[in-house]
């Protein structure tokens, strides 16, 4: 019996000590919504976990903060986290909390959402709130297929890797996240895997404080189907896989971090510059431009 | 509650009707403008652009397309702004998934289309009326909007304001159905003083987190609002939810939903309905119409008159909901209908299914590009009139 069996065997069976009503993560989830739809051994309850730990390290005061999902497995994390969250439509979280943070500067506004929402079908949205540098923070949970949908190829999946509508293997070139964020202006990027929990949680804490566009990029397994499908095992293979196959280099070139199916995965903080936020910019030009007479926004 | 002085630039202007709009979404408290050019529309954004940094409160973004802008009003609506969104036929068109969500989570703002003619790329330059079917269901789905259509400067001013403010009575996406010529139509436009525009503020609930159920309709089908960082920390989704907001996969919640984000809308069409008549009573012959059609409308009549027939004008104002009773009322008492659009029957077929087989409706249509020829309405106030005989 796997390891992985055994553990879903264990979180069947009833056990004494469990009190639902008194859960740690109480205050920062929402508890009458349990269970979630994840699978186990799915990486996205991992990253929700390390962002809870990430506002408290912050200590961002929760009514501040608003959680904007897209579609798809990943965007569920809206529906889940106990403070005003808005679950959109697909590929369009970054454009909704565009428009809000613009309207209240004062929130504190995370998109959580998949690599097919914000990378392919939002991607003109990613690009350009880069560009803008609109103060808010990209969490990218990248398992390298549309999950919800059964598994299909995504701009993000590996050259090689089957999924159903890439029935002999995928032959189209992936993105690179880091690379792609970078380049178009973001002024944080990071990326770990499932298996980094702390320091996942260390660059969510250096993104939220980060003025200005920051994107986080998490490696998850999807142990349903990218990896069944890969025959890679089970979320537990696939942990100790990034285990031993991940190669931390902050500060890493991002062109060189691209993703290939079977080979080592590039970790670490790789941007962290200074350019002002949309705001800022806005501000700063208006007060140059129309003198006392402008007042600064701040919404 | 009046306008926010801020915003009214009260006096006597001479401008077109996309500049009118403008200054009518900002007397009536719009302060987020998300926007993507498409001619005939951009002058509306081009001028709010220009208003937005000496308006405390006001900001525009130029969105990087349709679907962007569509979306980042919703996000500053629930951020506590009111907010409106401005495009044309292919803008509209990618703006239709938005629409649907707005609709869903009950979302109050403004979708301004100067129609050009389509389909398509179509004619940006030129007017149409092609769009009307597309603003009632052109979202997936079932729900209800309002349309509302202005035939002049000062009505797109004017009724940029009601549309803001049926948006917040009702919590719906409110489609302004501007075309080209009225977008473009220079005239007199007269601002009043703010505490002479009378604003419906947003219906935020008064109850504390804990209470408060984001969802739960009052006693007119319509419920209270939040606003992010409020502390209510509650959630919004595009999902079939209930009234926690929470999603739920059952034909129950379906039910209850859908049918009142219809409802809201059906049910209250006595208080939205909106029509101006001229001569209706005594008339044989009815000219329904709407927007700049309108407008070439009254003149046909005129001529009509002289040719000794009795013709009135029905004009549309509040589109969507469609005033169905006042149609079959007019066709129970024998009179014939015309009905002037600039398309091949949108209206047409509301006003012939509204008439049920008890008067005859005859379409004076055309695919856009320009107005009606007057002589083209005159003929069929009197092929309609012959259908009287």
């Amino acid at each position: 019996m796997s390891v992985l069996s055994e553990l879903q065997k264990a979180s069947l069976s009833p056990t004494p000590d469990f009190h639902p009503e008194s859960h740690p993560m109480d205050d920062f989830l929402r508890m009458d919504r349990m269970p979630h739809i994840w699978c186990s051994t799915c990486g996205i309850g991992v990253s929700v976990n390390c962002f809870a730990k990430a506002l408290e390290k912050c200590q961002i005061p929760l009514d501040q903060v608003v959680v904007v999902s897209g579609i798809g497995c990943t965007g569920r994390v809206a529906g889940y986290v106990k403070v005003d969250s808005f679950h959109t439509t697909h590929g369009r979280a970054i454009p909704f909390a565009t428009g809000m943070k613009l309207a209240n500067p004062k929130l504190k506004v995370v998109v959580f959402s998949g690599d097919g929402d914000i990378i392919a079908i939002g991607g003109n949205h990613f690009i350009n709130a880069a560009r803008r540098n609109i103060d808010m923070t990209v969490i990218c949970v990248n398992n390298f297929n549309y999950a919800m949908t059964g598994g299909q190829l995504a701009s993000t999946t590996p050259e090689g890797s089957v999924l159903s509508t890439s029935p002999f293997g995928s032959y189209e070139f992936p993105f690179n996240l880091p690379f792609l964020a970078e380049s178009v202006g973001a002024v944080y990027v990071a990326r770990w895997t499932s298996l980094h929990v702390y320091n996942q949680t260390v660059s969510m804490v250096e993104a939220l404080k980060k003025p200005g566009f920051s994107f986080v990029e998490v490696i998850a397994p999807c142990p349903t189907i990218f990896e069944r499908q890969q025959k890679m095992g089970d979320g537990l293979d696939r942990l100790r896989w990034y285990c031993e196959n991940s190669d931390i280099r902050n500060g890493a070139s991002t062109k060189d971090v691209d993703i290939r199916l079977r080979d080592r995965i590039v970790v670490g903080k790789f941007v962290d510059v200074e350019r002002p936020t949309y705001i800022d910019a806005m501000n700063a030009h208006y007060r140059e431009r129309l003198g006392a007479k402008y007042k600064d926004y701040e919404g | 509650m009046k306008a926010d002085p801020k915003g009214v630039l009260t006096g006597s202007h001479y401008i077109d009707g996309d500049h009118a709009c403008c200054e009518g979404a900002l007397a009536a408290g719009c302060r987020f403008v998300g926007g993507y050019p498409i001619t005939p529309s951009t002058e509306v954004v081009e001028r709010f652009a220009r208003r937005a940094p000496l308006v405390e409160g006001a900001i525009f973004i130029q969105m990087e397309d349709e679907l962007a802008a569509s979306i980042a009003i919703q996000g500053a609506v629930w951020a506590g702004k009111k907010a409106m969104t401005v495009t044309s036929g292919p803008g509209f068109s990618l703006m239709m998934e938005h629409i649907g969500l707005a609709a869903m989570t009950e979302s109050p703002c403004v979708f301004v289309d100067v129609q050009r003619g389509g389909p398509s790329t179509g004619l940006p330059t030129l007017p149409g009326q092609a769009d009307m079917m597309q603003a009632r269901w052109g979202s997936h789905g079932d729900y209800e909007i309002i349309a509302i259509s202005p035939n002049s400067p000062q009505e797109c001013f004017d009724l940029t304001i009601d549309a803001f403010n049926l948006s917040e009575q009702y919590r719906v996406p409110v489609m302004f159905m501007m075309d080209e010529c009225v977008g473009h139509m220079m005239e007199r436009v007269v601002i009043p003083p703010a505490d002479k525009i009378e604003i419906v503020p947003r219906r935020f609930t008064k109850l504390p987190p804990g209470e408060y159920l984001p969802f739960k309709p009052g006693e007119d089908m319509i419920p209270e609002m939040f606003k992010a960082g409020d502390g209510y920390r509650l959630h919004v989704t595009g999902l079939t939810h209930d009234f926690r907001g929470y999603p739920v996969m059952s034909a129950d919640v379906q039910e209850q939903l859908v049918r009142r984000l219809v409802d809201k809308i059906r049910l209250n069409e006595p208080k939205i309905r909106r029509y101006e008549e001229n001569g209706v009573e005594d008339a044989d012959v009815v000219v329904v119409t709407y927007g700049i059609t309108s407008r070439v409308a009254v003149e046909a009549i005129e001529a009509a008159r002289k040719k000794g027939i009795k013709v009135g004008m029905l004009r549309l104002v509040v589109v969507w909901p469609f005033p169905e009773p006042r149609i079959f009322e007019l066709a129970c008492r024998g009179k014939a209908f015309v009905m002037a659009e600039m398309n091949y029957g949108q209206i047409f077929y509301e006003v012939e299914r509204s008439a049920r087989g008890k008067a005859p409706v005859i379409l004076a249509g055309h695919g856009g590009g320009t107005v009606h020829e007057i002589e083209a309405i005159v003929t069929k106030i009197e092929e309609a009139h012959r259908c009287l005989s």
